[in-house]
């Protein structure tokens, strides 16, 4: 019998963080049925090939790392070193930015090569190229919207926090969107 | 996150771990703007849920109504409809368009804002707390929020009816290309973008709720509450939620694309197809038939996030009126679990007709044929549970037992549709429109009224009114089957879905008069839901009061909590559980509560 032996153990995830996994398994079946839809109509008729923009390269080298500040910022928090941890979180949040606007850089360099993205000369290849990147560049936008509010946190005289939790929610998300990327990446390049 | 989140996500992660949790009365003081509209009560936001999708309910039951008069009575004008619906009926009957208009809201209203948000919302929301022995959600803040995007895609929804080209009306499915180009159809225009609008803040809505609904079910237990302890309610809400967070983004990704066909000219769904006044498209090589794939995939796990919850409820209802413990527990969970897991292989049985691989059909129709096996365990379970049981025929036991009758008469034609060959024939015909209202929508809605009417006592803390309650059991139920089961010969004799007017229609004249009877019948059962309405908010304000803390004499810890919950659920400590919800009728004694500790002379104990 399943009695109380779950329920007395001492150490529970917290349901903050609980709740942000399995919403990151509910954003895994967006791209999931993104990407479906890609392969399904890459095996139909007129599908456009070309070349992914070389900017892509840097801009996975500039969320990879980005994962990595994430994770000294993390354990900045722990140690107490509150300024290591602004400057960090700060440098996490700019590569952020940057992240997107190199893509930004991808797009415009495809429509450069006359590779509609939409539009009613677009070819659903560039299409989906396009929406699905630009989902994840949204995604991306809202890690940084929630590493600037942990940064006014952080300066905020008010209130004191020391739970580690908002910033281990942070930082899980931002290593999901990290390796989201690089999945999408590999799909392209390799899959698709 | 706000600081009440986390004060009480601590609360009862202490109960965990010492039991020692202190007294959590809440000492602020609570406006009328924080107790009523932004309430992070769950409670609170249960009445929300539910009372917005009463509000909703009455208007698709009142579309539904209007469009069964033009079926009903194709001949005949109602000038009193010109002047409810002005240019909709000029000279008082319906247009063609308001009628396809009426259709298309009518099933996106009941399908996303009644079964769904109105009832695992509510349910969902009030009971997995009180049920799991937890103060509150694990993020009351998100919970509110997943109540003012349903009202905000309820507003939208609304407004779409308003204006001047009239809402979407290319059929709740929203399939391209009547979706996609707003010359299709004029609701293809600016209504269809507000449904999409309205639709996109829903989903949001159902993921925010879901989300904390699962965290909730599996972190917030009290001490005692394991998960082979929890009623299974509570076990149909969680497969639900699951359900809802790994289908709806998939029907986000479908809509995003489809705003891109909409409104930036690609071609994801749109070919070069030709249409009448315009000409040919620009697009090229879209497949509207990838539309359907990423909307099934959602679609079928849909029906299921509809039915599980009045599964949940039946199968507890059921249960403490009988006075019997639910027979096979264990069984019931698992058949929960493979409906789950079979809800999301089974979407292409809806797309026989698309030119579908005939192989790949096979395989799909052995997959959906699979579902009959945990339909069938669940259905002898409940059965069994009834059999030789000391019966109390509350209004909420007549709708649990309504609804084990419905989903039997609708699930065995599911057997049917199921067959590719012979959906070859039903496809699209009242063959399906009966099938699915009868296990999908009006078993769902009675799973909801045994809910509601055995509930309403911990809502409320008063009781409904039990003549007014038989007097809606009865008429709805036999409604229901006069209603639906004429449809089966309809579609049988291959009369489509869909049509304006059946009456010009050489093959199916004969259904004329049948046609009128149903409308007739489904006239009679909208007037009694009114009569619920009228029995569920005069009972609000003068119903008999409650004056036990456990009316039901039922096992589950809701009905721990005093008559009138406040925001925190228990005065004093969270109560420890030590046994499963279904002692009823063990060692002599009638019902034995989850908190009562496990006797030394006891007989085998969950």
């Amino acid at each position: 019998m399943m009695t109380t032996v779950q329920t007395n153990e001492p150490k529970r995830i917290h349901p903050h963080k609980f709740t942000m996994w399995v919403a990151m398994g509910s954003i895994v079946m967006a791209f999931a049925g993104l990407t479906s839809a890609y392969i399904v109509k890459k095996n139909q008729s007129s599908w456009l090939e070309f070349d992914l923009p070389v900017v892509f390269w840097y801009s996975t080298f500039v969320i990879l790392i980005s994962s990595v500040t994430m994770h000294l910022a993390a354990k900045a928090f722990k140690a107490r070193e509150m300024g290591r941890y602004r400057s960090l979180i700060t440098i996490t949040a700019a590569l952020g930015v940057l992240f997107i606007v190199l893509q930004y850089l991808g797009f415009v360099d495809l429509e450069a090569n006359n590779i509609a993205l939409v539009g009613p000369k677009s070819n659903s290849a560039a299409s989906f190229l396009f929406v699905i990147t630009g989902l994840h560049m949204l995604h991306v936008l809202g890690g940084v919207i929630a590493l600037l509010v942990m940064f006014v946190r952080a300066y905020s005289r008010k209130t004191k926090t020391y739970s580690s939790v908002p910033v281990e929610v942070a930082g899980t998300y931002w290593h999901f969107v990290d390796v989201l990327w690089i999945y999408l990446f590999i799909f392209y390049n390799w899959i698709g | 996150m706000s600081n009440e989140a986390v004060v009480h996500a601590h609360g009862a992660v202490t109960t965990h771990e010492g039991h020692g949790d202190h007294h959590h009365e809440h000492h602020h003081h609570e406006t009328f703007i924080s107790k009523y509209v932004f309430s992070q009560d769950h409670k609170m936001i249960a009445k929300q849920f539910l009372i917005t999708g009463m509000v909703w309910a009455v208007l698709g039951g009142l579309m539904s109504v209007l469009f069964r008069l033009q079926l009903g009575y194709p001949d005949a004008t109602f000038p009193w409809l010109e002047d409810i619906l002005g240019k909709w009926a000029k000279g008082g009957r319906i247009t063609p368009e308001a009628y396809y208009a009426l259709v298309t809201t009518h099933g996106t209203v009941l399908v996303f804002f009644v079964l769904t948000a109105g009832l695992s919302g509510t349910f969902a929301n009030f009971l997995i707390p009180l049920q799991v022995g937890a103060r509150d959600m694990a993020s009351p803040f998100m919970n509110m929020l997943s109540y003012w995007f349903f009202f905000a895609a309820s507003i939208v929804m609304l407004s779409s009816m308003f204006v001047e080209t009239g809402p979407f009306s290319g059929g709740w499915t929203a399939y391209p290309p009547l979706s996609a180009l707003g010359d299709a159809s004029p609701g293809s225009k600016i209504g269809m973008d507000m449904w999409l609008i309205s639709m996109a803040l829903f989903v949001v809505s159902s993921l925010l709720g879901g989300l904390n609904y699962i965290a909730t079910v599996l972190n917030m237990r009290t001490k005692g509450m394991s998960m082979t302890r929890l009623p299974l309610t509570i076990w149909a809400l969680f497969f639900t939620a699951v359900l809802g967070v790994l289908s709806f983004p998939v029907l986000f990704s479908g809509f995003i694309l489809l705003i891109f066909d909409r409104n930036f000219g690609t071609s994801f769904y749109l070919s070069d197809i030709f249409i009448n006044g315009v000409g040919a498209l620009p697009n090229e090589g879209g497949s509207a038939i990838l539309y359907q794939h990423l909307f099934w995939f959602l679609g079928h796990p849909e029906v299921y996030i509809i039915l599980l919850p009045a599964m949940g409820m039946v199968s507890e209802i059921l249960s403490v009126n009988s006075r019997k413990p639910i027979f096979g527990y264990m069984a019931m969970i698992g058949s929960l679990f493979a409906i789950a897991i079979l809800a999301f292989l089974v979407w292409a049985h809806h797309m026989f007709v698309t030119g579908l691989n005939p192989f790949l059909g096979s395989i799909f129709v052995l997959l959906t044929l699979l579902i009959a096996v945990p339909s069938a365990i669940k259905v002898f379970n409940w059965l069994t549970t009834l059999w030789r049981g000391n019966i109390r025929f509350t209004p909420g036991m007549m709708f649990a037992i309504g609804f084990v009758s419905l989903f039997i008469s609708g699930g065995l034609t599911g057997i049917w549709l199921g067959n590719s060959a012979l959906d070859i024939h039903l496809h699209d015909t009242y063959f399906v429109i009966a099938h699915f209202h009868i296990v999908m929508g009006v078993a769902s809605m009675f799973g909801m009224f045994a809910g509601i009417y055995h509930w309403f006592p911990k809502m409320y803390g008063k009781y409904l009114n039990n003549t007014m309650g038989y007097i809606h059991f009865w008429v709805t139920i036999a409604g229901a089957y006069l209603i639906f089961w004429p449809m089966h010969y309809e579609g049988l004799a291959g009369m489509p879905r869909r049509y304006y007017d059946y009456s010009i229609w050489e093959s199916f004249k004969q259904f004329v008069e049948l046609n009128r009877f149903i409308s007739t019948v489904a006239m009679i059962v909208f007037a009694v839901q009114l009569l619920f309405l009228f029995n569920f908010f005069y009972s609000i304000f003068k119903g008999r009061k409650v004056t036990t803390l456990n009316p039901w004499g039922a096992n589950t810890l809701e009905w721990t909590t005093p008559i009138h919950p406040g925001h925190g659920n228990w005065v004093g400590e969270i109560p420890e559980v030590h046994r499963w919800a279904y002692d009823y009728g063990k060692d002599g004694k009638e019902f034995i509560p989850q908190t009562t500790p496990v006797g030394a002379d006891e007989s085998d104990h969950h």
